[in-house]
């Protein structure tokens, strides 16, 4: 195995000792806690009162426009970082690399102030 | 450099890296922790945990042992209507991407366990996971306002992973490389015209915004409405008691540590002493180097883990839509703003 992944060994082996670690906090707890269940202590907690409906009531997910902002963006700044690692190695070509980048980000950035326009970041 | 935890065997390597990452794990937060209650205290004219002690040195510093000591004696309640498996497994999932951080994150010179090559990438990328965790509590629990709770939890750590991102992003334009190692020893020598400094004062913005952005991706106050007690009682972490909660917690302390050490690492010139110059480290012995360094990182962090706390005890909690808009509309188009800065700044100097 080259040296390049040998480094991501490690990171496998400590995911692998982090689940064991929680494993073993349960474990521990599993022989040292009591265990006297009943009705009241498994039901839902709403400040002391029963619970009103099911669970899982229906809510206003007034958040999913963020959630597509947010896949917009995202893949904006991977699209950046490959740019930023070689932007000062490039040489010549650096005024010509950071031109093309300030056009990309004018027009993402854009999308902020059409956002604003249609209301999206507003509370409804 | 090697990293100081490199033996010849390497079984015997491996195994030395994951036992000081898992020790380095339990040991800080505490610290953290501590310092959070007796910090907290005294601001709020308190004197904070007095009691529990470790031998003969009182004032509290067992506090967290004796809580952890607790917890787990703790009678392990899964709700009746929850989703038993994703309620069991939510804080797992919340505890171990924070470890995985540790394994790129320099604290001296030699003082790392990897140097990965994509380090800030997977250091960012490691801690985005959090989201996951977070709404898996909410919906396993089967509660509303647990569901609420998660619902705005994920949205707000989605709005404040890209001024993190975009933050490090121009930190990248200025060192050249991805790896934390490179980002620290890229701050050793002069850049900003000649002027020896660390990357906080070209890019004060971006150091701001990291700093905001990883106080609103713990949770912490002032960005605490997912958890905000007065209205939906405790979010995502409503049902849970005894160790899957101080699971969570450890989540959140551990967090502190991990984003504190990358806006060091970052931005306040890792392990070095002195803006601009290597000194003392060239003049030492490596082991002394290692010592000297971790010392150093241990400082800065702890100074911004302070931080935090002092603006727990100072801000009141943001408004649902304040705390988007604030992000979408002032911290976004100020982090965008900060790489094209520091692009043209890179461009002119070289």
């Amino acid at each position: 195995m080259s040296e390049y992944y040998q480094a991501y060994q490690t990171v496998l082996a400590l995911l692998a000792a982090g689940i064991l670690v929680v494993a073993v906090a349960f474990t521990l707890n599993r022989l040292m806690r009591p265990d006297k269940k009943y009705g009241g202590k498994l039901s839902t907690y709403e400040c002391g009162i029963d619970p009103v409906g099911a669970g899982w009531s229906q809510t206003h997910i007034r958040y999913y426009m963020f959630a597509f902002m947010f896949v917009v963006f995202d893949v904006e700044t991977l699209f950046i970082f490959p740019w930023a690692v070689h932007l000062g190695a490039a040489g010549e070509y650096q005024g010509f690399m950071l031109g093309v980048m300030l056009v990309f980000l004018f027009f993402v950035t854009l999308t902020l102030p059409y956002e604003y326009k249609k209301g999206v970041l507003k509370w409804v | 450099m090697e990293s100081i935890f490199t033996f010849e065997s390497l079984a015997f390597t491996l195994v030395v890296k994951v036992l000081a990452v898992v020790a380095f794990f339990f040991v800080a937060p505490l610290v953290v922790g501590y310092m959070e209650h007796k910090v907290l205290g005294h601001m709020q004219a308190r004197l904070g945990p007095m009691e529990a002690g470790i031998g003969p040195i009182k004032h509290g510093v067992g506090q967290l042992v004796a809580d952890g000591a607790k917890f787990i004696q703790k009678e392990d309640i899964t709700p009746a209507a929850a989703d038993k498996w994703v309620f069991a497994l939510a804080p797992g999932v919340a505890l171990v991407p924070v470890m995985a951080v540790l394994v790129v994150v320099p604290f001296g010179p030699g003082v790392w366990v990897e140097n990965l090559d994509a380090g800030i990438f997977f250091a960012l990328a490691a801690t985005g996971v959090a989201v996951i965790g977070i709404l898996m509590a909410g919906w396993g629990s089967a509660n509303k306002y647990s569901l609420m709770g998660a619902l705005r939890g994920a949205a707000q750590l989605i709005a404040y992973e890209l001024p993190l991102f975009l933050a490090a992003a121009a930190v990248v334009i200025q060192a050249g490389t991805l790896s934390l190692v490179g980002i620290v020893e890229a701050q050793a020598e002069p850049w900003f015209f000649g002027i020896p400094m660390w990357f906080v004062v070209p890019q004060i913005f971006g150091f701001m915004l990291f700093f905001t952005a990883s106080l609103a991706e713990l949770s912490r106050p002032p960005f605490d409405m997912p958890i905000a007690d007065s209205e939906i009682i405790f979010g995502h972490m409503t049902e849970y008691t005894g160790l899957r909660y101080a699971l969570f917690m450890l989540a959140e302390y551990a967090g502190m540590v991990v984003l504190s050490a990358l806006t060091t690492v970052l931005f306040l010139g890792g392990w070095y002493l002195v803006p601009g110059t290597t000194w003392p480290y060239d003049q030492l012995p490596q082991w002394a180097a290692a010592l000297l360094g971790f010392g150093v990182t241990m400082g800065k962090i702890f100074a911004l883990t302070f931080v935090m706390v002092w603006f727990r005890a100072t801000f009141p909690r943001l408004r649902e839509d304040q705390l988007q808009r604030f992000s979408w509309l002032f911290l976004i188009p100020l982090a965008i703003l900060q790489i094209v800065i520091v692009g043209i700044l890179k461009v002119v100097a070289s």
